[in-house]
């Protein structure tokens, strides 16, 4: 490693041990903050003295879990990551409910809305994205809202008791498990989305298709190719509709907006941190300012931002060993693979799932048991897949495109999983 | 007569007497019809010739009453740029009349010439040697029979004097020594061979001895296989005589009173000792030894075939065997004489009523004035022509030197059958008309043809065959004609009538309006001859059943042994010795052309396949050409099983698929006869045989020739296979076969679950669209029950398709490892989901262990050879596995493979 940035001397260290611990001020209670001081604290469980915010009013929870939730499967109990004990137990001092609105580098302390200060010696700033919603007429409607947390997603619930329509603006792997969600719960879901197929951005064409009949199978009606021109009131100021750059108007109790996501990085910038679409990051998480770190969906590591777990996972272990003054490891960025969390849909990507002018591809189609894989090559190595309906070897292809194996010799048994060339040998 | 046997209310079932359509046999069917459809078949038991036992292909002869092979309508074409169309019998009759009428007129009768059939009835053949002899004036009517038995006819002309085989099957039973020459029985003829084995039980110490280059079923069978080099026989003949002279077994009386000619042989025979014919023979002194004193010892029956008639050298052949007879006197008495056993099921009846360009009726010489002018006095005419016809070789060449401007084929395929297949092909297409009259339209000449006349085949047709042994039977039919096919004599008799009136002749001659009144101007014309059967009817045939010939008025029974007086049918009633060197074959080995190509037959297919090729189960023992080899000799050429190699010679050449066989010799090489371009890409073996003929019966050389081999490259594979209920896929599947460098298809399965199989190979990877089409062909497009996988870079694309749960179609390209388990897949009526996953997988087994079964040995009970080893290898004998898995428990055809793999297996397991 070139770079040796940690501030820290070894006498400093020892000095802090003996003496007070360091102090360090977490700016969000969400995943990528939470692992961050899970690791932390399996490494260096005495360095820190830790105080954590979060604008929840909730303890850290499994936010890719809420579609389960809203889906009926699971509890919001189920999906607490760290219960207020544990926070207890590791003498973590916890804010819920407090949005931090200032840091004050100079004096190296925050602020929160309600006035409340902590100082640090090193601040983690993990304070997520936002939900993206469109500007367009009626935006502000009751029943039209964002699908982020706990909060929406009771909205949803609650909305689905008293309500017919819903309507999910965006055909992304969130929108579609706020429709599926939806439609579990007894709504009349309609997705509509911008693009020729649903999830673009993980699934080729064909595999979207199949997709979509096997959603349309649940009841799931869908507007492709379609964008929503504004959205309709009555006077209470409650939704009722929706009306398509087509013309055509449809019936709206509820609007999902599910067209993505924004890093939140506003309290970053308006701190003086270098940012660009995100709170800029090196290898080792740190950002423009040497004591202060940050992690998850509210970075730009490389001029790339992640909306996944993870790559958010991978962070946090490398900002953890920095955090604790190890410092021998690096983040060089993900390469990501999704799945969609909906029940009796198998789809998994990875990589560069629609190849390149050099690229090779093995296809799959099984029209009998609704399986679709594609393997995409360049080189002799796998550098994408995109799998439907069978996604048993999804890890399988994303661990040899990860340590870009040479899959010459095992490239006619690829599809058929490891099995296939034991058998073969 | 028809008999009636269960009446349903709305159905009607019969049971008729017939006999089987294939081989000289001659067995006895009872055919069950319902409705006027055929829809069973099994061995009459009151038949002489098969005692109620068929074999694998007569067993299945009902699955070939189907319609889908047939030409049911006329076809003609008067522009031969154009296809045929749809024509009534009367347009397209009156255009063969006028054509004819035209072509006699400028060129003379001879311009016109009749390419017939064995398979042909006596009746058919009657009318057809009538019109072409009597009616047009022309000898040019020559037969498939000329490929097949007109050696054996020479022979028993030059020793005995007429074409009559002396000796009947019961002889097999009292015989102390059997020679079987040139003749894989086991195969060939399987219900001769049945009854060898029972004999072979009876009486154990029957010796069998099998003169053969190949390691036959048949030869496996004999207590001796002589393995002589291709063409050596009237050496190995010359040299037993040899010997029996030096051991004193001949029988110096019976030459003394009933024969002639000794004198000369004996003293040719001097030269051919046994060291000298070991050596020319390729054989131990000791078996050669062996052979002459079982067969001096007698009495001694020779049993023989293709390997003495397909020969430049047949009739010497064959004379020089009778000579083993003559000397020792064992002919004309039980389990004694030279009997030749027939390829064709009624090549002994064409003969009878003189259907050859060299003969005339009832056995009468072409060559010979007063036969002429008695065969010219019986049908009221004026002469028979002198001028010989022209023989099968001869004839073709005449038709591609211009020499004969039309040629009417019946019921035989010469674009499969003849040697030297791009001359003949060559030839069709340069004659002004060609006339092709047939039940099948899946024939490798069907493409020539101008007119094509649709007849009646088997289970339709009625009239009298006569078997190997001289027995007429009587042939019923059992369903009526379909569309508009005709029999056979019928189109010949409309024709004949036209052309009498268009050429201003007498009428009359084809005065038939029956089969049976051509029977009986048949039947009188044997009258005084050798055959003579003026004592036969056919309410005697139905009544009293099959009979032997000659049967003359006033007797009650046929001769079942000929010249057991000692009197022959030559002019002075003795028998002639023929004195033959041995002389080597019209190709010889050579730098380059060292391999010697032998062709032969399968045990579950005949001539064409134009009727086994449509049933699905008889692929079941052998898929696809192959060419079988010795082991080092691949080796040597750098060959492994399954390899494709390009054979050729100075006349054509082909792409085989190879491999090493138990059954040739070092430097050895054989192919089936019967895979033509129906089932492959190129025209089959005949492509590469010689047209040299025998001076005598003018009988090419279709056994043997030479070749060279050379391994090819064929990167490019692809594997179809689809369930096809029908034939009209295979048939068109079959017109891709040309595109590939490589390509056989043919069928595979069971009636009710069988498939097609196309397999082909390449030097490069064929147009897309060629495989696109093929798809659309295949129905296996779309989104239903499909199952793709495609990795273009790699050239693999591969698809299954599965209908109601089973697997029905499969298409692999690129890479084809799984074919093996797939076919077994297709032909369960159940293809599990998880079997489905790995469908696609490069993987020659499935992970759930489903094993491959291996070729089908026993056909009728369905039984592999992959079952039938695992239990040889529990030590099991053959009675033992017969019980255990009942295979070769029905018609038997597979018993002589079963001891083998007993023999190999068992012992293997003991040792």
């Amino acid at each position: 490693m070139p770079t040796y940035i940690h501030l820290c001397t070894t006498s400093e260290v020892s000095k802090f041990f003996s003496m007070n611990k360091l102090k360090l001020v977490v700016v969000g209670n969400g995943m990528a903050g939470m692992r961050t001081v899970e690791e932390l604290l399996k490494i260096a469980p005495e360095l820190y003295d830790i105080t954590v915010f979060g604008d929840e009013p909730h303890p850290n929870y499994n936010r890719i879990m809420l579609s389960p939730v809203l889906a009926n499967e699971q509890t919001i109990d189920d999906i607490i990551l760290h219960t207020l004990d544990w926070y207890a137990e590791n003498n973590i001092t916890l804010y819920t409910g407090e949005r931090v609105t200032h840091i004050n580098r100079k004096e190296k302390f925050v602020e929160t809305t309600n006035g409340l200060t902590a100082s640090y010696d090193r601040l983690l700033i993990a304070t997520g994205s936002k939900p993206f919603l469109l500007p367009i007429p009626g935006a502000e409607l009751a029943g039209v809202i964002g699908y982020r947390d706990i909060e929406d997603t009771n909205q949803m619930i609650a909305a689905a008791k008293q309500y017919k329509h819903a309507i999910v603006i965006g055909g992304g792997l969130l929108g579609l498990e706020a429709a599926n969600g939806l439609k579990v719960r007894g709504m009349n879901v309609t997705v509509v989305h911008r693009n020729a197929w649903l999830l673009e951005r993980q699934l080729d064409q064909q595999a979207a298709n199949m997709l979509q009949q096997s959603l349309e199978k649940k009841g799931i009606q869908f507007e492709l190719e379609a964008n929503t021109q504004k959205m309709i009131g009555d006077t209470d100021g409650r939704v009722t509709g929706i009306q398509l750059d087509s013309g055509k108007t449809l019936k709206a109790d509820l609007v999902v907006m599910a067209v993505g996501i924004r890093p939140n990085f506003h309290l970053g910038e308006s701190a003086g941190l270098t940012c660009e679409r995100g709170i800029v990051v090196d290898d080792h998480l740190q950002t423009s300012d040497s004591d202060i770190y940050a992690v998850g969906e509210c970075v730009n590591h490389r001029g790339v931002n992640y909306g996944l777990v993870a790559p958010l996972y991978e962070m946090a272990n490398v900002c953890a060993s920095h955090l604790a003054q190890l410092g021998d490891i690096s983040y060089q960025g993900s390469v990501t693979s999704t799945k969609l969390k909906v029940t009796g849909i198998d789809l998994f990507s990875a990589g560069n799932f629609m190849g390149t002018d050099a690229s090779e591809e093995i296809l799959l189609h099984d029209t009998i048991s609704d399986v679709y894989k594609k393997i995409v090559i360049e080189d002799d190595k796998i550098i994408g897949s995109c799998l439907y309906g069978d996604t048993a070897d999804g890890a399988w292809y994303f661990q040899l495109l990860k340590e870009h194996t040479n899959i010459q010799g095992i490239r006619n048994h690829l599809m058929f999983g490891k099995t296939s060339i034991e058998q073969a040998a | 007569m028809a008999k009636t046997i269960t009446i349903r209310p709305d159905a009607v079932k019969l049971e008729t007497k017939s006999t089987c359509c294939y081989c000289g046999v001659g067995c006895g069917v009872v055919i069950t019809s319902e409705n006027d459809k055929i829809i069973d078949v099994k061995g009459d038991p009151d038949h002489p010739a098969n005692f109620g036992r068929l074999c694998t292909k007569g067993s299945t002869l009902h699955h070939t009453a189907k319609l889908d092979a047939r030409g049911l309508f006329p076809e003609l074409r008067t522009d031969r740029s154009t296809l045929r169309e749809r024509a009534s019998w009367d347009t397209t009759l009156d255009h063969m009349v006028e054509r004819f009428a035209t072509i006699i007129a400028e060129h003379g009768p001879d311009a016109v010439a009749f390419y017939i059939s064995g398979q042909l009835l006596t009746e058919d053949y009657y009318v057809f040697n009538k019109l072409g002899k009597g009616l047009i004036g022309t000898n040019n009517v020559d037969t498939n029979s000329r490929l097949c038995m007109s050696s054996a006819v020479a022979g028993y002309k030059l020793s005995l004097g007429a074409d009559s085989p002396p000796a009947c099957y019961e002889d097999i039973e009292h015989t102390k020594c059997l020679l079987i020459a040139g003749s894989n029985t086991a195969f060939a003829h399987p219900i001769v061979f049945r009854r060898i084995e029972d004999a072979k039980a009876n009486n154990p110490d029957m010796k069998i001895i099998v003169v053969d280059p190949r390691k036959t079923d048949t030869a496996e069978f004999a207590d001796l296989h002589l393995p002589i080099l291709p063409g050596t026989d009237v050496a190995l003949f010359n040299g037993m005589l040899h010997i029996l002279l030096k051991e004193n077994l001949i029988n110096q009386s019976y030459i003394d009173q009933f024969t002639e000619g000794f004198e000369a042989v004996k003293s040719l025979v001097s030269d051919y000792t046994p060291e000298s014919v070991a050596e020319i023979c390729g054989i131990s002194q000791q078996d050669l030894r062996q052979a002459a004193e079982w067969f001096g010892h007698g009495p001694a029956l020779s049993m023989y075939c293709m390997g003495l008639n397909q020969s430049i050298h047949g009739s010497e052949k064959n004379a020089a065997l009778i000579n083993l007879h003559l000397a020792t006197g064992h002919i004309g008495k039980p389990g004694a004489g030279p009997f030749s056993l027939t390829g064709q099921p009624n090549a002994m009846g064409g003969r009878e009523v003189g259907g050859m360009a060299n003969l005339l009726s009832a056995h009468r010489d072409l060559a010979n004035p007063e036969h002429r002018a008695e065969v010219a006095q019986f049908w009221g005419i004026d002469e028979v022509p002198a001028k010989p016809g022209k023989t099968a070789v001869e004839l073709f060449d005449a038709v591609k030197n211009g020499e004969i401007k039309a040629v009417w084929i019946a019921c035989t395929n010469p674009a499969h059958s003849m040697p030297n297949l791009n001359n003949v092909v060559e030839s069709l297409q340069q004659a002004e008309l060609v006339i092709l009259q047939d039940a099948f339209n899946n024939t490798d000449s069907n493409q020539y043809a101008d007119v094509f006349l649709p007849a009646t085949t088997w289970g339709e047709k009625e009239g009298t065959v006569t078997n190997s042994e001289r027995r007429i039977t009587r042939l019923q039919s059992a369903s009526s004609k379909p569309g508009e096919a005709k029999h056979d004599w019928e189109i010949v008799v409309e024709f004949a009538q036209r052309l009498e009136r268009k050429l201003g002749k007498k009428q009359g001659l084809f005065n038939f309006p029956t089969t049976e009144s051509i029977f009986n101007e048949h039947r009188e014309s044997t009258r005084g001859r050798d055959l003579d059967i003026t004592g036969l009817s056919y309410d005697l045939l139905v009544k009293e059943g099959p009979q032997q010939w000659p049967l003359k008025a006033g007797e009650q029974q046929g001769k079942a042994r000929l010249y057991a007086d000692g009197v022959f049918a030559t002019p002075n009633g003795k028998a002639q010795f023929y004195a033959a060197d041995y002389k080597e074959t019209a190709d010889v080995v050579s730098a380059d052309y060292p391999l010697h190509l032998l062709t032969g037959r399968l045990r579950d297919q005949w001539h064409g396949m134009s009727r086994t090729g449509t049933i699905a189960q008889l692929y079941n023992h052998v898929e696809a050409p192959v060419l079988s080899m010795h082991r080092e000799d691949m080796a040597r050429y750098q060959l492994i099983d399954g390899d494709i190699a390009r054979i050729h010679n100075q006349r054509g050449s082909l792409n085989i698929s190879v491999q090493a066989s138990e059954e040739v010799k070092l430097g050895e090489t054989f192919m089936p006869m019967h895979w033509n371009s129906q089932n492959m890409q190129g025209l089959g073996v005949n492509a590469l045989t010689t047209p040299a003929i025998d001076a005598k019966s003018k009988q090419p050389e279709l056994k043997h020739t030479t070749i060279n081999i050379e391994k090819l490259d064929l990167p490019w594979t692809m594997t179809v296979m689809r369930r096809c209920q029908h034939l009209d896929l295979l048939a068109e599947i079959r017109k891709l076969l040309p595109q590939f460098d490589y390509a056989t298809c043919g069928l595979y399965g069971r009636e009710h679950n069988g498939i097609l199989i196309l397999q082909a190979s390449h030097h490069n990877e064929p147009d897309s669209k060629i495989i696109a089409q093929l798809d659309t062909l295949l129905r296996m497009t779309g989104d239903i029950g499909l199952l793709t996988y495609d990795d273009v870079k790699a050239g693999i694309s591969k698809r299954i398709l599965v209908e109601s749960g089973s697997l029905t179609g499969v298409r692999l390209v690129g890479e084809s490892l799984a074919k093996d388990w797939l076919k077994q897949a297709m032909l369960e009526a159940d293809f599990p989901t998880e079997m489905q996953r790995w469908a696609l997988a490069p993987m020659r087994t499935p992970p759930t262990g489903q094993a491959t079964r291996g070729k089908i040995i026993c056909n009728c009970l369905d039984v592999s050879e992959n079952e039938i080893i695992e239990v040889c290898e529990t030590g099991a004998d053959l009675v033992s596995l017969q019980h255990k898995l009942k295979c070769g428990t029905e018609c038997g055809s597979c018993v002589p493979e079963l001891k083998r793999l007993v023999k190999t297996y068992s012992i293997s397991k003991v040792a």
